[in-house]
C-alpha cells in the first residue's frame, strides 16, 4: 500500500505519524481524498477547499515532483511512496 | 484584575499579561512560530474570555483556533473553520479579522467575504447577501490583498452590521445580511477618475463611537472622518490632525468622542509625521486632535502601524495599546497621556487586542 511521508511540520495533524500508510492508490487525488477522511486537518493543509494543492506544499511521488506529472493526477502505484514537502517560501 | 494584550505578528502569536494594572508586562515565548497572525479576538461573553486567532501559514493556508485558558492550550475542528461553498470556486486566502458580539462570531477574509459563526467561533458560514452583491465584481484589491477587515455588529440591533474593506468601501446591512448597501458618501477616493463614486473607496479601518452607535470614524487611504448618521454621509475630521494617511483608528471603551490615530505622511511617505513616534487622541469626536508621545521613542523614528495594531481595553481609564512593523509594542495605562514598552524586536506586529478580567 502506499506510504505518505509526513514533514514534522504536519506531523501534529496526523496524530504525530510521520508515515501514513493509506489504502487508495491509482492517483494521487484518491490518496489525498483518503487523508481527507482520516486525517483531515492534515488534508486541508495540502490543499484548499477548492481541491488545488497549495501553491508552497510539493509532492512528490516516487521522487517525481506531481506537478510536472501530472497533479492531482499523477499516478499512485500500490508501493508508491509519497513524500510531503514544504517548497522553498517565506521571509 | 489581569490584563492580557494579545500580538498577532508575522512569525506567531505572543500574549503579554500584566496584573499590576498594566504597569508591568510578562511576555509569552511565541505561540505557533513562524506563521502569520493577522486577527485576534477576545469573546467575553463568555466566563473566561475565548482566545480566537487567525493564523495564516505561507505553506499550509490559513485556519481559525481558539483558545479557553489564555493560551495554555487550543482547539481547532477537523473541518476548515471558513471555507467557500463549491459553488463560488473560490478559496479563503487570509483570515483578516473576528469579530465576538454576543452569541455570534463575526470574520472578515480575503478574498473580501463575510462570515458567520454561531458556535463560538470554530464553524463559519459565508454571508451569501454580501458575497453575491452586484457590486463585487468591481471591488479592487490594494497591496494588502482584497480584504473585509473591519466588522462593527451594532451594540442594540442584532440586524445592524457595519463592514469595511479595501477596496470597495464601506457597506452596511439592516436586515441581518441579506441585503447591503454602500456607506460611502463623503469618503473621498483620489485614485479614481470620479473620486466620489458610490463604492470603491479603500477604507482601512472603522470604529464605533462608544455612546452613539450611529457615530463612526474612519481612515482612509488619505482621509479622516466621521459620521453621525449610521453612515449615510460622512465629514472630514483631518483638519487639526498633521497628516490624513494612516491604518489605524481606536476608539474609546466607553466615553463618547474620545478615538486615537496613528498618523503617517502620506501614501508615498508612510512614516510618521516628521519621523516622530506620536499618536492622536481627540476628546471632541475628531474637531481637534492632540499629539500623545510621552514614552515613546524621541529618536527619529520610521516603523508603520498598521491597520489592527492598535486598540484599547475594557478598562474605566482605558489602556491604549499599539505595535510597529518594527516589531515594538507600546501600552498606554493613562489612555495615551504616558507610554511604556511592552515589548521590542518582535517580527512585524499585524494586530493587537487586550482584555482585563
Amino acid at each position: 500500500m502506499p506510504v505518505v511521508l509526513v514533514p514534522g511540520a504536519l506531523r501534529a495533524e496526523a496524530g504525530g505519524e510521520g508515515r501514513l500508510i493509506v489504502g487508495a492508490d491509482g492517483s494521487l487525488r484518491a490518496v489525498l481524498d483518503e487523508i481527507g477522511q482520516r486525517w483531515p486537518r492534515l488534508e486541508r493543509r495540502l490543499r484548499d477547499e477548492t481541491g488545488v494543492l497549495r501553491r508552497y506544499v510539493n509532492v512528490y511521488v516516487d521522487g517525481e515532483d506531481c506537478r510536472r506529472s501530472g497533479g492531482l493526477d499523477t499516478p499512485v502505484p500500490a508501493a508508491a511512496e509519497i513524500q510531503v514537502l514544504p517548497s522553498v517560501a517565506g521571509g | 484584575m489581569t490584563a492580557t494584550l494579545a500580538i498577532g505578528t508575522r512569525k506567531g502569536l505572543f500574549l503579554a499579561s500584566s496584573d499590576d494594572d498594566r504597569r508591568s508586562w510578562r511576555l509569552s515565548s511565541a505561540h505557533f512560530p513562524g506563521t502569520a497572525v493577522y486577527a485576534v479576538a477576545f469573546d467575553t461573553s463568555r466566563p473566561v474570555p475565548r482566545l480566537l486567532a487567525g493564523i495564516d501559514s505561507s505553506h499550509f493556508g490559513p485556519t481559525v483556533t481558539v483558545s479557553d485558558d489564555y493560551g495554555a492550550t487550543w482547539q481547532e475542528p477537523d473541518h476548515a473553520p471558513l471555507a467557500f461553498p463549491t459553488d463560488t470556486g473560490v478559496a479563503v486566502e487570509r483570515v483578516w479579522q473576528i469579530t465576538p458580539a454576543g452569541p455570534v462570531v463575526w470574520a472578515g477574509t480575503q478574498p473580501s467575504a463575510l462570515w458567520r459563526s454561531t458556535d463560538g467561533g470554530l464553524t463559519y458560514e459565508l454571508v451569501r447577501g454580501l458575497w453575491d452583491h452586484p457590486h463585487r465584481p468591481d471591488w479592487g484589491a490594494g497591496f494588502g490583498g482584497q480584504a473585509i477587515h473591519t466588522i462593527l455588529p451594532h451594540p442594540d440591533d442584532a440586524r445592524k452590521v457595519l463592514v469595511a474593506m479595501s477596496t470597495g468601501g464601506v457597506y452596511r446591512t439592516s436586515d441581518g445580511g441579506e441585503t447591503w448597501a454602500p456607506a460611502n458618501r463623503g469618503i473621498k477616493a483620489y485614485f479614481l477618475p470620479d473620486p466620489w463614486p458610490e463604492f470603491g473607496q479603500c477604507v482601512h479601518k472603522v470604529a464605533r463611537d462608544a455612546a452613539d452607535p450611529d457615530s463612526y470614524y474612519a481612515q482612509n487611504h488619505h482621509g479622516v472622518y466621521r459620521t453621525t448618521d449610521g453612515g449615510d454621509s460622512w465629514q472630514s475630521i483631518a483638519a487639526t490632525l498633521p497628516a490624513d494617511f494612516g491604518f489605524t483608528m481606536v476608539t474609546h471603551p466607553a466615553r463618547g468622542g474620545t478615538i486615537w490615530s496613528f498618523p503617517l505622511v502620506s501614501d508615498g511617505r508612510r512614516e510618521p509625521v516628521d519621523l516622530r513616534c506620536r499618536v492622536f487622541r481627540s476628546t471632541d469626536a475628531g474637531d481637534t486632535w492632540q499629539p500623545q508621545h510621552q514614552g515613546l521613542p524621541d529618536d527619529p523614528y520610521y516603523p508603520v502601524v498598521l491597520r489592527d495594531a492598535m486598540c484599547t481595553d475594557n478598562a474605566t481609564t482605558a489602556g491604549v495599546y499599539f505595535g510597529s512593523r518594527a516589531g515594538e509594542v507600546y501600552a498606554s495605562r493613562d489612555e495615551g497621556e504616558t507610554w511604556s514598552t511592552v515589548a521590542a524586536h518582535l517580527p512585524d506586529v499585524l494586530c493587537v487586542r487586550a482584555v482585563i478580567s
